[in-house]
């Protein structure tokens, strides 16, 4: 099959599956949500469709994987078919099943990650942005100085200090992103603080708490959510660059990152195996952007 | 006059876009300019003033579509013409003079140059001729030192200055038709005056014909040769400007000339000590000093107004008595007891006696919460109601502001009007159940008669719960139709405070007499006689 025509049966079948995918949501929802899945575009139906099936395989993965995710079950570098789908790696490990494993790994790190990164960076953020003075002053410096260091050199140093296990991993990664995440909400919520709704909740006496949870989340929501969205990707993308360079989530745990370095000398014999994690990963990441985008959409009310 | 007109538009329809559907804004009007002759165009907002006066121009907004009708301008069928003859025509024959000059200059550019773009693209003019004719211009439009101003940039002249340089830019390739859309519905009233004689003269000086539209009814008064009523994109009446002052025949239009006939009845003086006592405030903002030893006294059941232009020092007052712009001189008596200066060394107690009520409803209130949570989280707060009982109080709130709580209680505040808005301002500063509630500039937003119905709805609730207003506004017709007593500030200081009757009778203060003369008036002569008073005295 020549790659072109391979190309428009993949983006057709996604489209037909997107479009079954919605059509199936918009009946089996009660009728508020039948009508928000009625009126999303083909591109969201077919982000959530990714997304719920990573889900489902990353939750589910010791039934459907044919064998354990650490157990050498054949030759080294077999080809596809057979017991083996997709073959097995170069200890002999079966490949389908450690792709299913890696969706568990890196999926899960990786939004443990951006959801950690997230509730720090913009707690702190927004917080910062409210108190304004010495304590926005400390806070921004800081992030400033961390900033100013490249991100994956950070981390590669953070790692080797902090030794690399998974939680460190995660710690790292979430302190690294926290900065960013932390500059976009205290840039979005300077513009929400000087509202008269902020000044009025001040002069009842709120304390900043409620001030962050109730006045100035719900508005700063939509340019945080994309973010997430992008962040997210990065992550991914961050983690499975350190697991490429041996610092990330340690083998024998499947991980796609890694997965593609070990399997990586295939190409020269012309052999895909080694991209299909990386494509796993591609097509995670154009999934996600497809549903945020959508989210951004409804949020900011925009037509057209 | 001559017996063809200068604009003609038939049976004029206009789309603007809902979603998926097409909802009809203007729904068939008919409009006749002859040359030299001004049209004013009044109707609330909604009612499709701007987007006629813009059609006028063959032009409609994005998300907007002209759908029937036909519109000629001196001969030339504006909806069948070309874009580019279109263009042809803008700037040179035809010209616009937007709300707010401040946002629709440019603010990287001089003055000069800008007016010297339209003669330049047009090809009237050489740029020498047109910086000339620019000081020729600016001359005419009584623009201090009209030979050098041209050379500032827009944020170096003040409101009112822009908006004549502006009017004088529309003025530069002298159009057949000027299109005025609320020229001077931001300024104050003491620069309104002298924006409306400079428009005034400018244009019976090159006979020009205009399209004048605006909310206010005495400023169109002295403009208009003749006076059209829209709405909601539907003609009223149309009459010459005296018959229609005279004998309105329409009962919308009686009622848009009955709004300010709402006046509070007169009470009599308080004798009982003053709830909130300002004492010799003085304060300022880093080192610049904007407030100089202001003093008065707001007693339950009464209205203080104070009243001044912009910058005058109204709105730091109230930010200083609610804590927000700590003194550097003077306190604040609550009860007779000083409050701490600053808002955060306020105890709950405090913070509830003094509620607070916004010009902007719509940044006033945030977007995403309901107005269940909007209204109840102070009754929440300082009366510990929970449960069943907040949500009664809410809804008792609700009927307070005659609003259905039923059909209230969920929303959003943007699926609410802007009068709505303002009367869930209202609800919850009541939700405190506060003594004093400080009104700043809550009705300048709104149309007549929405903000007729606040002011009747503040008084109402005044006497049912004993409020205290401090009432902030520019507005004198406002002060007149609520106030007690009223307080005049200038540069940051007191000209003169009394009782309301005390203050409006002669003889006044020069800054209140200034004030007083320059609220526009219904009779169509009035700016003339002013102007001509103002003159002979100097």
């Amino acid at each position: 099959m020549s790659l072109p025509v391979f190309l428009i049966l993949f983006l057709l079948g996604s489209f037909t599956l997107a479009f079954v995918f919605r059509a199936t949501l918009s009946r089996a929802l009660p009728h508020n949500q039948a009508i928000v899945a009625r009126d999303m575009p083909l591109t969201a139906a077919f982000g959530i469709m990714v997304v719920a099936v990573y889900l489902f395989v990353a939750v589910f993965a010791p039934l459907l994987a044919p064998f354990a995710e650490r157990e050498v079950v054949g030759a080294q570098f077999q080809p596809w078919g057979g017991a083996h789908l997709l073959g097995t790696d170069r200890l002999g490990r079966d490949m389908l099943s450690r792709l299913i494993y890696g969706a568990r790994n890196t999926v899960g790190i990786a939004f443990a990650t951006t959801a950690l990164a997230f509730v720090v960076g913009a707690f702190l953020g927004i917080w910062a942005a409210l108190r304004g003075g010495w304590l926005d002053q400390v806070l921004s410096r800081f992030v400033d100085a961390l900033m100013a260091i490249p991100s994956l050199i950070f981390a590669l140093l953070l790692l080797t200090i902090f030794g690399t296990s998974v939680l460190t991993l995660i710690l790292v990664i979430a302190a690294v992103d926290a900065t960013r995440v932390y500059r976009i909400s205290r840039s979005v919520a300077q513009g929400i603080v000087v509202m008269d709704y902020i000044e009025a909740a001040r002069l009842r006496g709120e304390g900043s708490w409620y001030l962050i949870r109730r006045e100035i989340l719900p508005n700063a929501l939509a340019p945080l959510v994309a973010e997430f969205g992008l962040r997210f990707c990065f992550v991914f993308l961050t983690i499975s660059s350190l697991s490429f360079l041996g610092l990330g989530i340690k083998p024998p745990m499947a991980d796609w990152g890694s997965m593609v370095r070990d399997n990586a000398t295939l190409i020269t014999f012309g052999d895909i195996t080694p991209l299909l994690p990386a494509g796993a990963i591609a097509l995670l990441t154009v999934a996600v952007n497809f549903v945020v985008d959508w989210q951004l959409h409804r949020a900011s009310g925009l037509k057209e | 006059m001559t017996d063809t007109p200068l604009l003609s538009i038939r049976d004029l329809h206009i789309e603007g876009r809902a979603g998926e559907a097409w909802l009809p804004i203007i729904k068939g009007v008919d409009l006749t300019l002859h040359r030299g002759e001004v049209l004013g165009l009044i109707g609330e907002s909604g009612a499709g003033k701007s987007t006629l006066g813009l059609a006028a121009m063959g032009y409609a907004r994005d998300g907007c579509r002209i759908s029937g009708g036909e519109i000629v301008f001196d001969g030339i069928d504006l909806r069948s013409a070309s874009e580019r003859r279109k263009r042809s025509l803008r700037g040179r024959r035809i010209a616009y003079v937007a709300q707010s000059a401040a946002a629709s200059f440019n603010p990287a550019h001089k003055l000069i140059d800008q007016y010297a773009e339209a003669p330049l693209f047009h090809e009237v003019m050489t740029r020498a001729q047109a910086q000339s004719d620019a000081v020729k211009l600016y001359d005419k439009m009584r623009l201090p030192n009209p030979a050098e101003i041209g050379f500032r940039y827009p944020h170096q002249v003040s409101g009112g200055q822009l908006q004549r340089a502006m009017t004088a830019m529309a003025m530069a390739c002298r159009p057949d038709l000027i299109i005025f859309d609320e020229p001077t519905t931001a300024l104050d009233v003491t620069t309104q005056i002298e924006v409306l004689a400079a428009i005034r003269d400018i244009v019976r000086q090159f006979d020009t014909a205009a399209i004048y539209i605006t909310h206010d009814l005495a400023v169109v008064a002295q403009m208009a040769d003749r006076i059209k009523i829209l709405l909601r994109g539907e003609q009223v009446e149309e009459a010459d400007t005296r018959t229609m002052l005279a004998a309105p025949r329409a009962a919308y239009t009686k009622s848009l000339w009955a709004v300010r006939s709402f006046a509070r009845a007169l009470q009599p003086p308080a004798t009982d000590a003053p709830i909130v006592s300002v004492r010799g405030v003085t304060a300022a903002y880093g080192k610049t000093p904007v407030l100089h030893n202001v003093s008065f006294d707001i007693h339950a059941g009464r209205t203080v107004a104070v009243v001044g232009e912009s910058g005058s020092g109204k709105s730091t007052t109230a930010r200083v008595i609610t804590g927000l712009l700590p003194p550097t001189a003077g306190e604040v008596l609550l009860d007779g007891k000083a409050l701490p200066p600053d808002y955060r060394a306020r105890s709950r107690a405090q913070l509830r006696q003094c509620q607070m009520i916004y010009q902007m409803a719509d940044t006033a209130l945030n977007p995403k919460l309901p107005l269940r949570e909007i209204i109840g989280r102070p009754a929440e707060m300082y009366l510990g109601l929970k449960g069943r009982a907040l949500r009664e109080r809410v809804r008792a709130l609700l009927d307070m502001i005659e609003l259905e709580p039923d059909a209230y209680i969920d929303r959003l505040p943007g699926e609410l009007s802007g009068g709505q808005k303002q009367r869930i301002g209202i609800a919850r500063a009541l939700a405190a159940d506060p003594q004093v509630v400080i009104c700043d500039e809550v009705t300048s937003a709104l149309d007549q008669i929405v903000q007729e119905g606040i002011l009747r709805l503040l008084d109402k609730l005044q006497g049912e719960l004993g409020l205290a207003y401090m009432f902030i506004t520019h507005d004198l017709a406002t002060v007149r139709a609520i106030a007690d007593d009223v307080v005049v500030m200038q540069h940051g200081a007191i000209v003169e405070q009394g009782a309301k009757a005390q203050v409006f009778a002669p003889p006044h203060a020069p800054y209140t007499e200034l004030l007083l003369s320059s609220v526009p008036e219904m009779h169509p002569d009035w700016l003339s006689n002013l102007l001509a008073a103002r003159q002979s005295q100097t």
